[in-house]
């Protein structure tokens, strides 16, 4: 084994007591394997990767156990020579690309950086290394590049040069701490080829730190499972996605949403992880635990090791998917029939200008949202999809009227919206409200929850007397699952996910028709974005409410959505039912978005069509199909003209001149 | 007993007002729940409860030097009351035998002597040169003027142990408050390890340094000018007094001047951006290129010639030397408030964009509204941060200009003012060096407790600092 973790326990200090967030976590790590510490947010997995490098916060202490790469114990070397350690040794890449990079340094003084301290590398040697080490990575034209800032790098470019940089000190163990979380799908989809293709290359031991189960399994060749600072199941990869033995894996994997589990209900984790200042003496997941049994609240259970599968649970029983569809009652499925029209969208432009020189003079655009079309009917989900910077985002706002549209018509009703000032916005705006990403950024850590679900209320003069409104926030409150004493509370209180159902609430005081939902679990973990899920549905079989759901992530559309619209820079590139969409996609890039998003799996996705380079800038839009430069079945009338829309069955609409 | 008139001052009013703000705050903070836990973290901070113990004794001092009366002159039955030119206040009632009880001239601290020979008529000698003797300072000790160091040291020993009992007193009042309804000797424990919420080992710590520093030093005065005396003979330690409350207004007056300025322009400029950002902008970038103290001086001269072409508005002298302090606070105030305006601008450009903000936009709430109920309070840190701050920036930059010449009125008592008589015996031999050193050590003490406290304040509500 080259990296073995020996009862590690890692904690922070408190005043004057000291929290032990990683509690005697052991696993070890062979050469060439890729080991995943899988986790919700919370659970201890990057305090661990910082631990092994020495790397911890000032609060942070070591409280026990050992670390040894090598036969060398790691917590036992002094700095200085642990430096040597870092970075030659063992490297680590981080979630976010947009801050790992220096953005005054050039990226090849940044990889140079490495390479002198670990390899005495200088001058042309140096600069020789640098070229070979960007072109494995997959930069093109690596000469040129050495010599730009890192702002001239787009977000999947900076990861890989922070991929380089790690690999320039030889590493033979690489920490990757969510190094795709922050990047699209098909740029995720890259990323990963290329750690496997490197990893296959060196030899090097890969700790993957996620959340995320396609991650894991489009990876990983062991998993460890992590909870409230302690780790409950190891697992190799075949075992773990064919046989999960904890309750809380089971539950993970059935929280999943996914299009097998349309109609139904998800089934969610109950509760909380409890906090460091607080963990029960027993097993700690026995509160949430749907298999609880009275030993495992006075007893930590222990290791029970059977066949390379290690579990930590009092539970023997082996039954796999016992209860497939037992924990979720069956809701049915709203078979709304194609009404009137509620909200119809016709030519939507929004661009916003770009300005420069002292006078402020335009000298272009940024075309956000160019040309867009779209109708929701009532009581019906449209999923609008697409990766970042498509202009999905602005879509949302351009409908509310937050952002002005630049052109095309809004109909409400038949009521046109562009426009509209004042009261008679005002009163517009009533059926539609808006659900927001970040929690923990939409609720004003300054008010009262009943402040802020009055608020609209206020606004828009829904209830008269104050009795009277207090009923109704306190029957608002119940209907999105939260006890009637939240309204006397202030946010910071509650959890991500609380928090998001007090932003349901206070988009439900107005009574809308619709609500745009603008990726409203994104902020969170998996069994709490179950719970999310299954409220939102509830609320529409209960209230017949509409949604527009703006997202990247495509197993919350195969589960939510009646209808998807594919986005592409500004335009819609493919729209239908959902079945449609996601059985038959048409347009080539709904093919290669679906076909790139890792599954949580054994079987993994079959023939993934792989995307070259990343989305272009709106400011600057490819001539002809925006989609070509990307596109594998690119013609020459792609580079010339934009696809008309063509209608393949009456209700899926796609824009390619792939198709007659 | 002597009639007396009752003298509101305008600076007076001020900071009364300042005071009921101070304390409507202080009901505003409690019932809400954020603010109060970030005041508990302020509570928490041994060094941030120690300056404000010395910053209370200092505020306390402003205060009792901002009750002003006029004293009734004796005058004949049935004649209407006369009142005195001179106006006093309590803290001059107190302290009465330091604001009387001149000497000559210079003399050093502890002296029973003057600091210069002066020719006198000794009957039967003639005329000699030497030091005359005090007429107040080691009176009591008559011909046994080699004995002041212990005579000195025996009564600051007396007041010392004085003062420790006195100590003992409320640090036994405050155990049992804190330990109230648990077995005796529990608060007393739990204070010195540390143990209770609020810092009161911190604060107790500080009175007995206070307490064991200022009961010696007042006991003291009485017999000695324990800070020697300035050129007119006067106790330097009654200046120091004085010169408190002149400190304060000028810290706090001028950012009740500047804060509504800048909470304003900024927040206006921020939230609405465009054409409105741009006005404030070139505003504040225009009062910022011109020379500050050019501005004041500008200001304060034209200021002082309408104070001597008008001499009927001013029934006293202190009124006019207040209505100068409020003028330069006013100057003051004007020319530093792009600063915070500048931060806050910042501040609400980014919150603005921030998710519950455009909630309310979408339930129609006027901008108004937005910006007092979501945008201010969550400013307030940033204002609270910037507040304590600036006031002992304002502090020193009252000593700046009172020695420059532009500050407040010659004859109104100020740590600048002190600086500025002092600088001109600097020079001589042997050195006058104690009004100078009594000045600045003063200042320096408010000023540093003004700094640990501000660093206190930040450190509790800096979100980032969390």
């Amino acid at each position: 084994m080259m990296l073995t973790v020996d009862r590690l326990r890692l904690g922070f200090a408190a005043g004057k007591r000291v929290l032990a967030a990683v509690d005697g976590i052991s696993f070890s790590i062979a050469k060439g394997e890729t080991f995943a510490l899988l986790g919700e947010s919370g659970c201890g997995k990057s305090v661990t990767a910082q631990g092994i490098m020495r790397l911890l916060p000032p609060a942070g202490r070591v409280l026990g156990g050992s670390v040894s790469m090598e036969g060398q114990s790691l917590l036992t070397l002094p700095e200085a020579d642990m430096r040597a350690w870092r970075g030659g040794r063992m490297a680590m890449i981080f979630q976010e690309p947009a801050t790992s990079l220096n953005p005054v340094l050039t990226v090849g003084q940044q990889i140079g950086e490495v390479l002198e301290r670990h390899l005495g590398m200088t001058g042309a040697a140096a600069t020789g290394r640098m070229v070979e080490l960007l072109r494995q990575v997959g930069i093109a034209d690596p000469e040129r590049r050495l010599n730009e800032y890192p702002f001239q790098f787009s977000g999947g470019m900076k990861q890989r040069v922070m991929i380089a940089i790690a690999l320039a000190g030889e590493p033979e163990l690489l920490i990757a701490d969510e190094p795709t979380t922050a990047l699209d799908v098909t740029v995720q989809a890259q990323i990963l080829d290329l750690l496997v293709r490197l990893q296959a290359e060196r030899g090097m031991a890969i700790l993957l730190i996620t959340h995320d189960l396609g991650v894991v399994a489009r990876m990983a060749h062991r998993i460890g499972v992590m909870y409230a600072g302690e780790l409950v199941e190891v697992a190799s990869r075949e075992a773990f996605f064919s046989q999960p033995r904890h309750p809380y894996t089971q539950a993970l994997f059935k929280a999943l949403p996914d299009m097998s589990r349309r109609g139904q209900r998800l089934t969610t984790i109950p509760g909380q992880v409890p906090s460091l200042a607080a963990m029960p003496a027993g097993c700690r997941f026995a509160e949430r635990c749907a298999r609880v049994m009275p030993v495992c609240r006075e007893q930590s259970p222990v290791w029970r090791d059977e066949q390379s599968h290690a579990v930590r649970c009092h539970w023997r029983d082996a039954g796999v998917d016992a209860d497939a569809a037992g924990g979720g009652h069956e809701i049915t499925d709203l078979s709304v029939s194609a009404g009137k029209e509620f909200l119809r969208v016709a030519d939507l432009k929004v661009h916003f200008p770009i300005r420069k020189g002292l006078l402020q003079r335009t000298v272009g655009h940024v075309r956000a949202v160019d040309g867009l079309s779209l109708a929701i009917l009532p009581g019906r989900t449209l999923a609008l999809v697409g990766e970042s910077g498509c202009g999905k985002t602005t879509v949302g706002k351009a409908l509310l009227q937050l952002i002005p549209p630049t052109e095309g018509s809004v109909l409400l009703g038949g009521q046109p919206l562009v426009g509209l000032r004042g009261a008679r916005l005002r009163s517009a705006r009533r059926h539609m409200q808006m659900i927001f990403q970040d929690p923990f950024a939409s609720l004003n850590p300054r008010l009262r929850v009943g402040e802020i679900i009055a608020e609209g209320m206020d606004a828009l003069a829904v209830v008269g007397d104050a009795r009277s409104r207090r009923e109704t926030m306190a029957a608002l409150l119940t209907q999105v699952g939260l006890p009637e004493e939240a309204i006397d509370r202030y946010p910071h209180e509650f959890s991500g996910g609380q928090r998001q159902r007090i932003a349901v609430a206070r988009a439900l005081a107005v009574q809308p028709s619709l609500l745009i939902c603008d990726e409203p679990t994104s902020a969170l973990d998996v069994s709490v974005q179950a719970q999310i899920l299954n409220l939102l549905k509830k609320l529409q079989s209960e209230l017949g409410v509409a949604y527009l759901f703006i997202t990247h992530n495509f197993a919350v559309v195969e589960y939510l959505a009646h209808d998807i619209a594919v986005m592409y820079l500004g335009r819609i590139v493919e729209r239908g039912r959902a079945e449609e969409v996601l059985r038959t996609p048409k347009h080539p890039y709904t093919q290669a978005l679906l076909s790139a998003i890792p599954l949580p799996r054994l079987e993994g996705a079959t023939a993934v069509i792989r995307l070259s380079g990343e989305t272009p800038s709106p400011a600057n839009p490819p001539s002809g199909c925006h989609f070509h430069p990307r596109c594998p079945h690119a013609m020459d009338v792609c580079r010339s003209r934009y696809p008309e829309p063509v209608d393949v069955t009456a209700t899926q609409r796609v824009s390619c001149h792939l198709l007659p | 007993m002597m009639g007396f008139q009752i003298v509101l001052l305008w600076s007076d009013i001020l900071i009364w007002l300042l005071v009921a703000a101070g304390v409507g705050l202080g009901v505003l903070i409690v019932r809400t729940p954020p603010l109060l836990s970030a005041w508990r973290n302020v509570g928490a901070n041994r060094v941030g409860m120690a300056s404000a113990t010395v910053l209370l004794a200092f505020v306390l001092i402003g205060l009792l030097d901002s009750l002003h009366y006029r004293v009734a002159l004796e005058g004949k039955p049935g004649q209407k009351t006369q009142y005195a030119v001179e106006v006093l206040s309590v803290l001059d009632a107190l302290v009465t035998p330091l604001r009387t009880r001149n000497e000559k001239t210079y003399s050093e601290p502890f002296a029973t002597r003057l600091y210069a020979k002066e020719t006198v008529d000794v009957p039967g000698q003639g005329t000699v040169r030497e030091y005359p003797r005090l007429k107040y300072g080691g009176k009591h000790l008559a011909e046994r003027e080699d004995e002041v160091a212990a005579d000195a040291g025996f009564t600051a020993f007396r007041a010392g142990v004085l003062a420790f009992l006195g100590w003992l007193a409320v640090a036994g009042i405050v155990s049992g408050v804190v330990g109230h309804g648990e077995a005796p000797g529990t608060g007393w424990r739990r204070i010195w390890r540390g143990e209770t919420a609020f810092a009161w080992d911190a604060v107790l710590v500080t009175l007995a340094l206070m307490l064991l520093v200022a009961v010696p030093l007042f006991w003291l005065s009485g017999q000695y000018h324990v800070f020697g005396t300035d050129k007119v003979g006067q106790d330097v330690l009654y200046q120091i007094l004085k010169s408190v409350r002149t400190g304060l207004i000028i810290g706090l007056v001028t950012t009740l001047v500047m804060l509504p300025m800048a909470v304003l322009l900024g927040i206006v400029a921020g939230y609405y951006r465009g054409w409105v950002d741009d006005v404030i902008q070139y505003i504040y970038t225009v009062l910022n290129s011109i020379p500050g103290v050019l501005l004041i001086a500008a200001a304060v001269l034209m200021m002082q010639v309408v104070i001597d072409t008008h001499p009927q508005w001013f029934s006293t002298a202190a009124e006019r030397a207040d209505l100068r302090l409020l003028a330069l606070c006013f100057i003051l105030g004007i020319t530093s408030w792009t600063g915070l305006c500048r931060l806050l601008r910042g501040e609400t450009l980014k919150l603005r964009e921030l998710e519950y903000i455009q909630a309310a936009q979408t339930f129609g709430v006027s901008s108004w509204r937005i910006i007092i109920r979501h945008i201010l309070p969550n400013l307030m840190h940033i204002v609270i941060i910037a507040l304590v701050m600036d006031f002992s920036g304002l502090v020193l930059a009252e000593a700046v200009l009172s020695y420059v010449g532009i500050g407040v009125d010659p004859t109104m008592t100020s740590f600048g003012t002190m600086i500025n008589n002092a600088r001109m015996e600097l020079g001589r031999e042997p050195v006058v060096w104690w009004s100078l050193t009594a000045a600045f050590a003063a200042m320096f003490i408010l000023v540093l407790a003004a700094n640990l406290f501000a660093d206190a304040v930040r450190d509790a509500f800096d979100p980032r600092a969390a």
